[in-house]
C-alpha cells in the first residue's frame, strides 16, 4: 500500500491533554450511539418478521411494533407445511443448490488445473477469451434465445449447466493451485500416477479451502436465484423456493391492492408469506457462520468483480 | 519452436488439454454466441425466423426505442435509481466503516459486524417481502410514523410512485451497507498504528485522526471501488425491481432491465428488447471510461 501523504500531518497546536481525552470520550459515547441504533435498524426488521411468523394470524393482520409474538401461534407454519407445493419448492432449491455447487465447484476446479500449468500450449489464447466474458455479455434476451435453442427451457438442467463455470472463480482457484509445491506432483508422477489421479487425489483434498469458499459463496447465489426460474421455466412444478416465494408475495400484493376499498385483506396468504420468507431464510442462516470464516478472503479476492 | 517438437508438446498434454477444453466449449457456447446474437437489435426478428435469417433492419430499432415514451421513463427512473444509490450507497459504507474501525476490539464490534453483513445474504425476493410488510398500512413504517406524528393516517408507500425511489434506494444501503464496509476495514486494518500513535502525541482528535490519515490513506480503495460501483449501477436493478413493481407505482419503478424483460419476455418483442438492453450497455461503457479519466486526475493513476 503506497502512503499518499509524504509531508507532515498538521495538526496544529497540541492541546491540553485533559482537553482532549474529553473530546475523545465524547466521540466514542457518540459513535457507540449512532452504532448501537444502526445495528437496531439492521435487525429490527429481521426480527419483526420472524416475530410476525410466529403470531396469530389475526394479530399479523393488527398493526403494532412487536417485540415478541402477540398470541403465540405456529399457525402459519402449519398452513406452509399443508401446502404441498411449498414443499416441492423447497425441495427443488436444496436439489439445485446441490447439485448445482458441487458440478460447479468441480467442473471449474478441473479448468483451472490444466490452465494452472505455466508451459500449457494455448494458454493465452483461452485467457484471452476468459477475460473477454467477464467484460462482455450478450444480455438478457440473446443468452434466452440460446437456452430456447439448446432446449433448456423449462427443463431442470437450466439451473445447472449454464452455472457449471465460472471465469472468475477459476482464476481463484487456479490461483490457489498455483501454490501447491510442485514436488508434489513430480513424486507423484514418478511413481506413475496421470495427470488425472495426481488431480483427483492430490490437488482436490489440498484444494479444500478454497473449494470450501468457491463453494458457500456459490450455494448462496443458487439458494438465492430466482431470475433463472423467472426467465426460463414457466412449469411451477420445477420452481425454486425462491420463484414460490415471489410468486406468493405478487399474488397478495395483487389482492392487497384490490381490497383497499373493502379493506378484507385474506389472512391465510400474509400467514403463507411470513412462515415462507422465514423458511426461505433458514438454510443462509445455517450456513451463514461458515461464510464468514471465508468471505472475507473472498471478498478481497472479489473486489475486482464486484 | 520447431514443428516437431510443438507437436511432441501437444501430444504430452493431451490429459491437460481435455480438462480445459471443456471449459472453453463452455464460454463459447454460454458467452460468446449470445454475445453474436446482439446483432438481432439490428434485424427484425420474429417467432418463425432464427438469428441468421432474420431480415436486417439497420438502426430501425433504435430509432423506435428514441421515440418511445415507456423507453424514456424507464432511462429516467434508471438513472434517478442509479445515481441515488451511488450517492448514498457508496458514501455510507465508508462512514459506517470508519465508526465501526474506532470501536475497541471485542465482543460489540464483532457483534455489530456478523448482524451488518446479514443482509447481503438475504435474497431480493425475502427483502422485497419483508418491504411489503413493514410499508403495508399495518406494517411496521406506518405504525412508527403515525405514533410519532409525522403523518396522520396510515399509508401503503408501495403503491405511491413519488416514494418508489427512495423505497428502492433506502432498501438497497440497508441491504449492503454492512458488506460494503469489508473492503474499507481490510484497509484500514492494514495502516501503520505508529501514524495513530504519532497524531496522538501530537494531540491530534479522533475527528482529526480520521481526516488527515484515516482518509488520505484510503483514497486509492475509495476511488477503485468509485470505479467499479459506476461500471455496475445501470445494470443492477433487476432482481429489486421485479419484486416491488406493481401497476401503480410502475411510472417511477420502471428500470430498463426490467422494461428489456417485459417487452422482450412478456411481449415477444426480442429484436427491439435488445435493442434497448445494448443502448444501456453502451452507456455503462461511456461511465466507466469517464470515471476511469477522473481518476487517473485524482489519483495519478488509472485503474486499467
Amino acid at each position: 500500500m503506497k502512503i499518499a501523504d509524504s509531508k507532515p500531518v498538521s495538526m496544529g497546536l497540541p492541546m491540553p491533554k485533559v482537553k482532549k481525552m474529553k473530546e475523545n470520550r465524547v466521540f466514542n459515547a457518540i459513535n457507540l450511539l449512532c452504532i448501537s441504533v444502526f445495528t437496531i435498524l439492521i435487525i429490527f426488521p429481521i426480527w419483526d418478521i420472524i416475530v410476525a411468523s410466529f403470531s396469530s394470524p389475526q394479530a399479523q393482520a393488527s398493526a403494532g411494533i412487536r417485540l415478541w409474538p402477540k398470541e403465540f401461534s405456529i399457525e402459519s407454519y402449519k398452513l406452509v407445511f399443508n401446502d404441498a407445493s411449498i414443499w416441492n419448492a423447497f425441495m427443488i432449491s436444496v436439489l439445485k443448490t446441490v447439485v448445482g455447487v458441487i458440478t460447479h465447484v468441480f467442473f471449474t476446479a478441473m479448468v483451472a488445473y490444466g490452465m494452472s500449468k505455466r508451459n500449457l500450449l494455448g494458454r493465452n489464447f483461452y485467457t484471452a477469451l476468459g477475460v473477454g466474458t467477464m467484460f462482455f455479455s450478450g444480455g438478457m434476451i440473446p443468452t434466452y434465445l440460446l437456452m430456447k435453442d439448446l432446449g433448456l427451457l423449462d427443463s431442470f438442467w437450466v439451473y445447472i449447466i449454464p452455472s457449471l463455470f465460472s471465469y472468475f472463480d477459476m482464476i481463484i482457484i487456479m490461483n490457489f493451485f498455483r501454490e501447491i509445491p510442485s514436488s508434489l506432483e513430480e513424486s507423484a508422477t514418478i511413481d506413475g500416477a496421470g495427470v488425472w489421479t495426481i488431480f483427483m487425489k492430490i490437488i482436490m483434498p489440498l484444494s479444500m479451502p478454497v473449494l470450501a469458499t468457491i463453494a458457500l459463496f456459490n450455494g448462496v447465489f443458487q439458494w438465492n436465484d430466482y431470475m433463472t426460474a423467472k426467465l426460463y421455466i414457466s412449469n411451477e412444478a420445477l420452481h425454486p423456493i425462491q420463484m414460490k416465494l415471489y410468486t406468493i408475495i405478487v399474488q397478495q400484493q395483487a389482492q392487497t391492492m384490490q381490497s383497499t376499498a373493502s379493506v378484507v385483506i385474506p389472512t391465510t396468504s400474509l400467514s403463507i408469506q411470513l412462515a415462507t420468507i422465514v423458511i426461505a431464510t433458514v438454510p443462509i442462516v445455517l450456513v451463514y457462520p461458515f461464510l464468514q470464516k471465508y468471505f472475507i478472503s473472498g471478498m478481497m479476492i472479489g473486489a475486482v468483480k464486484e | 519452436m520447431t514443428k516437431k517438437t510443438f507437436w511432441h508438446k501437444l501430444k504430452s498434454q493431451i490429459p491437460l488439454q481435455l480438462m480445459v477444453i471443456p471449459g472453453i466449449i463452455f464460454m463459447i457456447i454460454f458467452c460468446y454466441i449470445p454475445i453474436y446474437g446482439l446483432v438481432i437489435a439490428f434485424k427484425s426478428l420474429t417467432v418463425t425466423d432464427t438469428i441468421a435469417s432474420a431480415p436486417w433492419v439497420g438502426l430501425e430499432n433504435f430509432k423506435i426505442a428514441f421515440s418511445d415514451k415507456f423507453f424514456w421513463e424507464s432511462v429516467v427512473n434508471t438513472l434517478a435509481i442509479s445515481f441515488l444509490k451511488l450517492g448514498i450507497g457508496f458514501i455510507a459504507p465508508i462512514i459506517l466503516s470508519i465508526m465501526i474501525f474506532e470501536l475497541k476490539d471485542g465482543w460489540f464490534k464483532k457483534t455489530v459486524q456478523t448482524i451488518s453483513y446479514l443482509p447481503h445474504f438475504l435474497s431480493w425476493i425475502v427483502v422485497g417481502g419483508m418491504l411489503i410488510s413493514w410499508l403495508s398500512t399495518s406494517g411496521l413504517i406506518n405504525t412508527f410514523l403515525v405514533g410519532i406524528g409525522v403523518i396522520d393516517s396510515p399509508k401503503n408507500y408501495l403503491v405511491d410512485p413519488n416514494s418508489y425511489w427512495f423505497i428502492a434506494v433506502l432498501s438497497d444501503v440497508w441491504k449492503s451497507v454492512g458488506w460494503g464496509t469489508i473492503i474499507y476495514l481490510a484497509t484500514m486494518a492494514g495502516i501503520d498504528p505508529t501514524y495513530y500513535e504519532a497524531a496522538k502525541i501530537d494531540g491530534a482528535t479522533k475527528m482529526q485522526q480520521i481526516f488527515h490519515i484515516t482518509l488520505p490513506l484510503m483514497k486509492f480503495v475509495i476511488t477503485l471501488m468509485f470505479i467499479l460501483a459506476v461500471g455496475g449501477i445501470l445494470g443492477s436493478n433487476l432482481d429489486q425491481t421485479l419484486v416491488l413493481i406493481n401497476p401503480l407505482n410502475a411510472s417511477h419503478a420502471e428500470v430498463i432491465n426490467s422494461y428489456v424483460y417485459k417487452i422482450g419476455l412478456a411481449q415477444g418483442d426480442f429484436s427491439y428488447a435488445t435493442a434497448v438492453g445494448l443502448a444501456i450497455s453502451v452507456i455503462s461503457l461511456l461511465l466507466v471510461v469517464i470515471t476511469n479519466k477522473l481518476s487517473k486526475k485524482v489519483n495519478n493513476r488509472s485503474i486499467f
